[in-house]
């Protein structure tokens, strides 16, 4: 059992996920709200993790990412180095990843709240940011739980981007899914099934807890 | 243009009863002028309204459809109008030709909807200070606190919406626009879902409560006894414009006109012309125009009016005051007694609704059950129709 994996990979979720809130939000506040004509446009885009091959997502983020791209120059001259084969790469590459993951649960649950809900806020003298802290937010906890459980554990289990991204550097870049490969390319079966056996039931309470969240209506649910 | 055309009759100020001593000298007026044109199933749809409220109650009266919700949502700022202007208390809200929109939430007026629109993670407290963000604490706290208890709200103060029956969602609703003193309130069917006791405490609170804060509040309903009820002033709203204004007892009493009669009950509605006046008996007959040929048109004997022979008015029978007869009725004071066929029987409740056919105008008659049963009453049956002469309300094309 590989823990510096193991912590390394729940470091990574957990960094990516929280990310996520704070760029899903507006994207998807903007994906609720917009009336922009070419709007499915960027609902394509954001959803394309979905079914695009992971290797070619972390093709593209690691041609981003090099030396021979703008971003990667602007980062190498910041820091001294690349993104690429960085923990930070990794990062970069996953919230990519696990994008739609967190923005379409936050934008479903946006928009399921009732719009007289938002004509009353604004009678009443509320402002749409407003509105959006107070009434929209609130209402949208169990959309926003179930967007950081789903980001966390689809970044917990990818594999081709961080290969593609990060390669394999134990400590830096070597997550959960790369090791269980690993040590089947080195026939370790018993270490192997442990780890995948731990990423299984990680993963399942994670989606369970999403799952239980979600079947109580929130009236009667957790938060009082 | 239409707009300038209309001004000229709607212009006048609503009327209103003496305001009583008021806590609050400064009475705001609401005038609004706008047009509207949007799509909808059956086509465009055009609102084109010009009107002015003064405080107290301002009955929007009209079937559903004729654009009601829609003036009260581009009063509020929640839909923008074509063109037009919106002052409430000398403010421009709206201005289409100083360019001036000011957004809903700057509008400072309280708008209940028929859905109340309770925030479902809040507590009935914490609902009605919403609308009080700009003061302190403290000062919200009591002033909530003061509304809950003029409402009759305090012991459902920490409950939340799901938590309380729907009279007492109405209540919190309304405390909830009315806590932050708006300048103008807009009721949209706020009481179509309580019982009747509910609804007349709920009315009641709600006039004391404007007899200290006067401000034109417009209230909208289909239902004509809310319209007695509350009304200082009627608007009588059809497809979009204003068919009628006035005090409740002249434009509900006398209707003028198709949608006001249709919506005070007249069930029957006649095109027809006067055929001949009889001075010396009080009555004129008119002959109903049924899109049958002329000679066996249905003649009815109404009450004198001041109406040239020859000219064309409309006859409004309500369904409750006719009779029907399974033999032709005699030694009755009834002057209108017309032959006809039931084409159709229909129960609604305990009402029977009789579709008769008399030479091409068709009448609606409502019976009891029993009248139903006793006369043996069936679709095909030749009846006749008795019609009092002062059954017979005229009105103006």
């Amino acid at each position: 059992m590989n823990w510096q994996a193991f912590w390394l990979t729940v470091r990574l979720a957990a960094i990516v996920s929280t990310l996520l809130i704070a760029i899903g939000i507006p994207i998807a506040y903007w994906l609720t709200n917009s009336r922009w004509r070419w709007k499915f446009l960027v609902e394509a885009a954001v959803a394309l993790p979905i079914v695009l091959p992971p290797t070619v997502l972390g093709f593209y983020v690691l041609v981003a990412l090099g030396s021979r791209s703008p971003l990667g120059r602007w980062w190498e001259s910041l820091t001294g180095h690349t993104l690429a084969f960085t923990f930070e790469g990794l990062v970069i590459g996953s919230l990519l990843y696990s994008l739609p993951f967190a923005v379409q649960p936050f934008a479903a649950s946006f928009g399921g709240v009732d719009p007289s809900l938002l004509r009353a806020s604004a009678s009443l003298g509320h402002s749409p940011v407003q509105t959006f802290r107070r009434i929209v937010l609130p209402l949208s906890k169990t959309g926003l739980v179930t967007g950081f459980a789903l980001s966390f554990a689809h970044t917990l289990g990818e594999f081709g981007v961080v290969l593609m991204v990060g390669g394999n550097i134990p400590g830096v870049t070597r997550t959960i899914s790369i090791d269980i490969y690993d040590q089947v390319q080195t026939a370790n079966y018993s270490s192997a099934n442990c780890t995948a056996l731990l990423l299984l039931i990680v993963s399942f309470v994670v989606l369970s807890i999403v799952y239980g969240l979600n079947r109580r209506p929130w009236a009667v649910g957790p938060w009082r | 243009m239409a707009v300038k055309a209309k001004t000229k009759i709607k212009t006048a100020p609503a009327r209103q009863t003496a305001p009583p001593a008021s806590t609050y000298p400064i009475s705001s007026e609401l005038e609004v002028r706008i047009r509207k044109r949007f799509p909808n199933p059956e086509g465009t749809f055009n609102l084109n309204v010009h009107f002015r409220a003064l405080a107290g109650f301002t009955i929007l009266f009209g079937a559903s459809g004729a654009g009601k919700t829609t003036l009260l949502d581009c009063i509020a700022g929640l839909s923008d109008p074509d063109e037009g202007r919106i002052v409430v208390g000398g403010e421009d809200l709206y201005d289409s030709e100083k360019k001036r929109n000011l957004p809903a939430w700057k509008r400072r007026i309280g708008y209940v909807h028929q859905d109340l629109a309770l925030f479902p993670h809040l507590t009935a407290e914490e609902n009605i200070a919403y609308g009080l963000r700009s003061l302190s604490a403290t000062e919200r706290t009591s002033r909530s606190r003061e509304i809950l208890a003029r409402f009759r709200l305090d012991r459902l103060r920490d409950r939340r919406p799901a938590q309380i029956s729907g009279g007492e969602r109405q209540r919190v609703a309304l405390a909830r626009a009315l806590v932050t003193e708006p300048r103008a309130l807009l009721l949209d069917e706020p009481l179509a879902a309580l019982d009747r006791p509910t609804k007349s405490s709920l009315v009641a609170d709600l006039s004391k409560w404007n007899q200290d804060h006067r401000i034109p509040i417009l209230f909208v309903t289909h239902n004509g006894e809310e319209v007695f009820a509350l009304g200082d002033e009627v608007i009588v709203l059809d497809a979009g414009r204003i068919v009628a204004q006035g005090p409740p007892h002249e434009v509900m009493r006398a209707p003028r006109l198709e949608t006001v009669a249709q919506l005070s009950g007249f069930e029957n509605i006649f095109d027809a012309t006067v055929v001949a006046q009889h001075e010396d008996r009080g009555t004129m007959t008119c002959q109903l125009e049924s899109g049958r040929v002329e000679n066996d048109a249905v003649e009815l004997e109404t009450p004198l009016v001041r109406a040239e022979v020859g000219s064309r008015l409309r006859v409004g029978v309500r369904a409750g005051d006719l009779l029907l007869a399974t033999e032709k009725p005699r030694g009755l004071s009834a002057r209108n007694i017309l032959p006809g066929t039931i084409r159709q029987l229909e129960q609604r409740d305990v009402i029977i609704t009789a579709m008769v056919e008399c030479s091409g105008a068709e009448f609606e008659v409502h019976l009891t059950l029993a009248a139903r049963d006793a006369l043996q009453l069936a679709p095909d049956k030749s009846v006749w129709i008795v019609v009092k002469t002062h059954s017979c309300h005229l009105m103006g094309m």
